[in-house]
């Protein structure tokens, strides 16, 4: 089974689909729907069938495959995974079914054909396999920027009002980042060419490099400004408010839940390992924007009127946890983070489909336009509180064990910037339960309420003084229907991962500690959390 | 010591609570006609294992069993396994928790029998037990936080049962956010253990907390009561619990009165290992204790709301319970013992409150009560028993908790032992005399009702749960300090119990609390009991009923300086966000495309942006080249 070239399958296996689905002919929507489901659930069995052939705690890079591309510079079409990058496969196998799922009967904007939207979402599940996948890091800098092109016509094509705005705005800043990041790619050529006589891009070799300090720190900033704004991490956030709130549901979901996590798994694959004095010297100054931007973005989100600004807000608030993990430098919190990446994944993602179906519901975006509806929803309103309660990582949901992680994991090594962290805990308590109770609790107003009767002044139920044991009666109707069966077996599947990771973390764990122990091993830190110094 | 026998499936305890929720979230509807009975079954059942459990702990030579269950997260030098301890303490209080849970059942059974939630209700009642169960039982400071926020959801699921109310769902949420301010206590505390001692099982860091300096230990013991004072509404975290009473009655009983709230008592005891080396944080936990005792009591003078009362009567009675477990030895078992009689009394008290509020059409509001005696009878009875247990009427049981730990604070021996004991007797007087007050305006005097109210008895299954809590709040005490001492039965957690000598002879010391008893009683009598109660409460009163009325200004102290200071800086960074960094990166981004107008109208734009992007990126290239060349 492990001489299947599995990833070589799991890249082309979706692209091929695209191709299919892109060349069906016009009027064959609900075949286009069916082929991309069907591919895309083969890929999550290949996923899976994937990791029982990885063996935890065997050689760093396994499933490996490795054909020469451009010989005269060195770049060979190099693929293998490590625990980290294995796990961010499991997790796009997981949401690429999931977001086919919800889009089934997205209504799109006009002219734009169900056919498109399905092939650019299985290209861009082939890039993003491709990324996470590459051992070669010229390999890896081409499947960062192609995966730019499908994200960018998911938001610029299907999105809502301000979608071309928000599209350029993602692809400028993408593009910025990626050229700088060419550049830092060009330099390691460069060292690597005068160090071995003969340039490469394989990570194993670029890894062996001697590289001065301050060549480390221009190189570093290279790839770091690029995958911080990925990430992204407070400064340079701004574009995914804008992304986020105008992509389409499913694109938003991938754009949160993956793409963003090529930001946060750069920082582990590139910068710590090829820079390793480069990473101890910035990593004060990458913990003070990691803390900056938990507490920043979550104070941002609470200030948010739109439900998928604020959730996107609430991410770059997530982000930060997952950096400060990161450059705390210790096993138990560079563990922590990446289940971190998988499980904000499943939480995010499972938020943004719910608010995306009470979108597809009332037509608004705005938190002031709904309310109650949990009375006439109340397997939304459940979906919707289940996705909330993980994003704010109470303990039985999976974001608890990677939140405790990370925090455990840090405090002893840079326990102020830990103390800091955990003011993010009562404000991720805060905006969640601020959303909840304006659009699902209280008496049913806003949008979904039936146009024939004239609704209630909301303030003549919180007036008076005498407590009714009673329901206050409903009114007026909603219109909001409750979620289809099709929805449900959207939502389902995440709510089962959120709870059974959030019980049993152990099987992803064994996954990723050696691979972050390996990583850590490379920056030259002994990586532990507890008692004496370890820097 | 491994489990064996019935022990070993002690687990259980919290398994069929927590399947009795699921069946009944997931079963929908279909579940409705049985729901309850399921949900009351599960908690019955604990009860009955918890009960052979502890009968089979009692024979044993080794008084602690321990239970492995799985690995739950094990990274690196962090082996945390889910495990429980079962143990004297953990078991007095499953005992607690499954019994008065079990009565609750039932009671609710009757009380929620015309609520379309019903079934609703009784999951998250059963996830609730499970959580709390999880809390006292988990081995390790990891399962105890997992229990306690479990707990804190329990809490907000159920405060916000009614969820179309507002002032429902504000309280919830007020209730969580709070609880979670002290949960980053709790959080901090188990961090800060894992990196000195690099374990977070009791076992591993009582057997190892000596080994720390001083000022280590006594940050740990301020964190866990920091989150012992968010799950127990102390001081300065109090505010939240008065405003849960917007949950149905029952729950209030349950959640806020005998069990969850006592968790922070339970936290304190279990880290007597931690408090014993750090006399700072022991007398912090006193202070704080004496000073909330105080204040609820201040507080439940003022209220006119029945259950708003006995919330702050709650946060009182927990305060006296802070102060005896802030004593040390001396006080662990006084207050565990005053946990016990007060989860029983209390219990009574708000299972008689709903009984008084089922037959008035579900209000509140004591001004328009009055005369109740005799139309309940039964809960009369029971709520005056409960009434008597509270104010430390003699031979009941709150007399032989309650003057415990004023005992016990005298014994201290020095001044500040004279201070918090005589802010006890103190606030013993005010506990009477709101009490009394209370009694006087709900069951005596001229009826007061509004129209159309026609109070009537509650049925059996209301009643029956009851009385049992009545017969508790008369047996409780007596039985645990005197006839089967809780103290005996803890020895093997807190140490044998030791002879103390009495700075005050324990008859004096009855003597002035009986006075005192009967002061607070008479006064009550004098302002309340003579006169008229007016139906509207007075507006033109003194500052002091005025800052009573407003609980000491809690909510205000908390608004002025949390919440308006954070809406404001929430709508700055917002604004600042908006035009300042999305601003300037804008505005780079417009000058190197030409004008801001095209970035938002795009494409026409685009590709000139996208070649001078890339000529940006071929210049930097070439200074990396240069860079890497000249390093």
């Amino acid at each position: 089974m492990s001489s299947f070239p599995f990833l070589i399958v799991l890249i082309a296996l979706p692209a091929a689909g695209a191709a299919v689905v892109a060349a069906l002919p016009r009027g064959r929507e609900l075949l286009a729907k069916q082929v991309a489901l069907a591919v895309s659930l083969l890929v999550l069995v290949l996923t899976v069938l994937a990791t029982v052939a990885f063996h935890a705690g065997g050689a760093r890079f396994q499933l490996t495959t490795s054909v020469s591309w451009i010989a005269s510079f060195g770049v060979r079409f190099a693929l293998g995974v490590d625990g980290i990058a294995l796990v961010m496969l499991l997790l796009i196998g997981v949401l690429v079914p999931v977001v086919i799922g919800a889009s089934w009967d997205d209504e799109l904007p006009s002219g734009r054909s169900m056919r498109a939207y399905f092939a650019w979402l299985l290209l861009l599940e082939a890039m993003m396999v491709g990324v996470f996948a590459a051992t070669d890091v010229f390999l890896f800098y081409v499947f960062f920027e192609a995966m730019l092109v499908p994200m960018y016509f998911l938001i610029g094509s299907f999105g809502g009002p301000r979608r071309q705005y928000a599209a350029v705005k993602f692809f400028l800043y993408s593009l910025v980042g990626g050229l700088i990041m060419l550049a830092a790619v060009i330099g390691l050529y460069v060292v690597s060419n005068s160090q071995l006589g003969a340039g490469t891009f394989a990570f194993d070799a670029l890894r062996q490099l001697d590289i001065t300090p301050g060549v480390q720190k221009l190189l570093f900033l290279g790839f770091f400004i690029a995958f911080a704004i990925k990430a992204p991490l407070v400064p340079f956030h701004t574009w995914l408010p804008d992304a986020g709130s105008e992509a389409p549901i499913g694109g938003a979901v991938l754009l949160v839940g993956i793409l963003d996590k090529v930001g946060t798994f750069g920082f582990l694959r590139y910068c710590l390992p090829l820079f390793p004095d480069a990473s101890r010297a910035f990593a004060p100054a990458v913990l003070v924007l990691a803390v900056a931007g938990i507490l920043y973005a979550a104070l941002l989100a609470m200030g948010q009127s739109d439900m998928k600004r604020l959730v996107s807000y609430t991410s770059i608030s997530h982000f930060g946890f997952i950096a400060l993990g990161i450059f705390a430098f210790t096993t138990e919190a560079g563990t922590g983070a990446v289940l971190y990446m998988v499980n904000h994944g499943l939480a995010t993602g499972l938020l943004f489909l719910v608010v995306g179906m009470l979108i597809a519901r009332g037509g608004s975006r705005q938190i002031g336009d709904y309310g109650g509806v949990a009375a006439k929803a109340p397997l939304l309103a459940g979906a919707f509180l289940i996705a909330g309660l993980a994003s704010l990582s109470l303990p039985g949901t999976n974001s608890f064990v990677s939140e405790f992680l990370v925090l455990i994991g840090s405090f002893h090594a840079v326990p102020v910037f830990t103390i800091l962290a955990t003011v993010g805990m009562v404000l991720a308590a805060l905006y969640i339960l601020l959303m909840y109770q304006r659009t699902m609790q209280g008496p049913p107003r806003g949008v979904l309420l039936e146009e024939s009767e004239a609704p209630e002044p909301v303030s003549a139920h919180s007036g008076g003084t005498a407590t009714v044991t009673a329901p206050a009666p409903v009114r007026s109707r909603l219109r909001v229907l409750d979620l289809s069966r099709r929805e449900l077996a959207v939502v389902a599947p995440l709510i089962a991962l959120i709870i059974g990771l959030g019980v049993y973390p152990q099987p992803l764990l064994r996954l990723i500690e050696p691979a972050v122990h390996a990583t850590l091993s490379d920056v030259g830190v002994s990586g532990t959390a507890t008692g004496g110094t370890h820097r | 010591m491994p489990a064996e026998g019935l022990l070993a499936w002690s687990w259980l305890l919290i398994a069929l609570p927590l399947a009795g929720a699921a069946i009944l979230l997931l079963g929908g509807r279909r579940t409705d006609r049985w729901g309850h009975l399921l949900g009351t079954g599960t908690v019955v059942a604990a009860f009955v294992i918890g009960l052979l459990g502890t009968i089979q702990l009692a024979g044993l030579d080794k008084k602690s069993v321990g239970v492995d269950l799985f690995t739950f997260i094990n990274v690196g030098s962090l082996d945390v396994r889910a495990g429980l301890l079962f143990d004297p303490l953990s078991a007095a209080f499953v005992l607690l928790i499954t019994g008065v849970g079990a009565l609750i059942h039932i009671y609710s059974i009757g009380y929620m029998a015309h609520d379309p939630g019903r079934r609703r209700f009784f999951a998250y009642l059963n996830l609730f037990v499970a959580a709390m169960l999880l809390l006292v039982l988990g081995n390790s400071f990891v399962a105890l936080y997992v229990g306690w926020e479990g707990v804190g959801l329990a809490s907000y699921l159920l405060i916000a049962f009614w969820y179309t109310r507002p002032a429902a769902a504000t309280a919830a949420k007020k209730a969580f956010i709070m609880n979670r301010v002290g949960d980053v206590g709790l959080a901090l505390a188990i961090f800060l253990m894992f990196s000195q001692l690099g374990t977070t099982s009791y076992a591993g860091v009582f057997g190892s907390i000596g080994t720390l300096a001083g000022g280590t230990i006594t940050a740990i013991g301020l964190l866990l009561l920091l989150g012992a004072c968010g799950k127990s509404g102390q001081f300065p975290l109090q505010a939240w619990l008065p405003d849960a009473m917007e949950g149905p009655t029952p729950v209030s009983a349950l959640i806020h009165a005998a069990t969850m709230v006592t968790a922070g008592v339970y936290l304190i005891a279990r880290c007597a290992p931690i408090y014993d080396h750090t006399p700072t944080a022991r007398t912090v936990v006193m202070l704080i204790g004496a000073i909330t005792l105080l204040i609820g009591a201040i507080a439940g003078c003022a209220y006119d709301d029945i259950k708003k009362v006995l919330a702050y009567s709650t946060v009182s009675q927990i305060g006296y319970m802070f102060l005896a477990v802030g004593l040390g030895p001396a006080g662990y078992v006084a207050g565990l013992a005053h946990l016990y009689a007060h989860g029983f009394f209390k219990a009574g008290l708000f299972l008689g409150a709903g009984s008084v509020m089922h037959a008035m059409n579900d209000s509140v509001d004591m001004r328009r009560f009055g005369g109740l005696w005799k139309k309940l009878p039964i809960t009369f009875v029971t709520f005056s028993l409960g009434y008597l247990a509270l104010i430390g009427f003699p031979f009941l049981s709150g007399y032989w908790t309650k003057d415990a730990i004023i005992e016990a604070a005298f014994d201290r021996g020095d001044t500040l032992g004279y201070v918090l004991g005589g802010v006890a007797v103190f606030a013993a007087g005010l506990t009477a005399f709101y009490m009394t007050r209370l009694m006087l305006m709900t069951f005596f005097g001229p009826p007061r009702w509004e129209e159309g109210v026609h109070p009537h008895e509650a049925p059996p299954v209301m009643t029956a749960p009851m009385i049992v809590l009545a017969v508790g709040s008369v047996g409780a005490g007596f039985a645990l300090v005197r006839a089967f001492p809780l103290g005996t039965w803890l020895a093997p957690v807190f140490g044998e119990p030791k002879e103390t000598t009495h700075v005050l002879a324990p008859l004096t010391l009855t003597l002035v609390l009986v006075a005192v008893m009967l002061l607070g009683v008479g006064l009550a009598w004098l302002f309340v009991g003579r006169r008229e109660v007016p139906v509207i409460a007075p507006a033109r009163v003194s500052p002091v009923v005025r800052a009573a009325r407003n609980a000491l200004y809690a909510d205000t102290v908390n608004e002025s300086l949390f919440m308006r200071p954070g809406q404001w800086l929430t709508r700055a960074l917002v604004f600042f966000d908006n035009r300042g960094v999305d601003g300037a990166v804008n505005g780079m981004a417009a000058t190197l495309g030409g004008s801001s107008a095209r970035l938002g109208r795009a494409q026409t734009g685009f590709v000139r942006t996208y070649a001078l992007g890339m000529l940006g990126g071929a210049v930097l290239v070439a200074g990396a080249l240069l860079a890497v060349t000249a390093g």
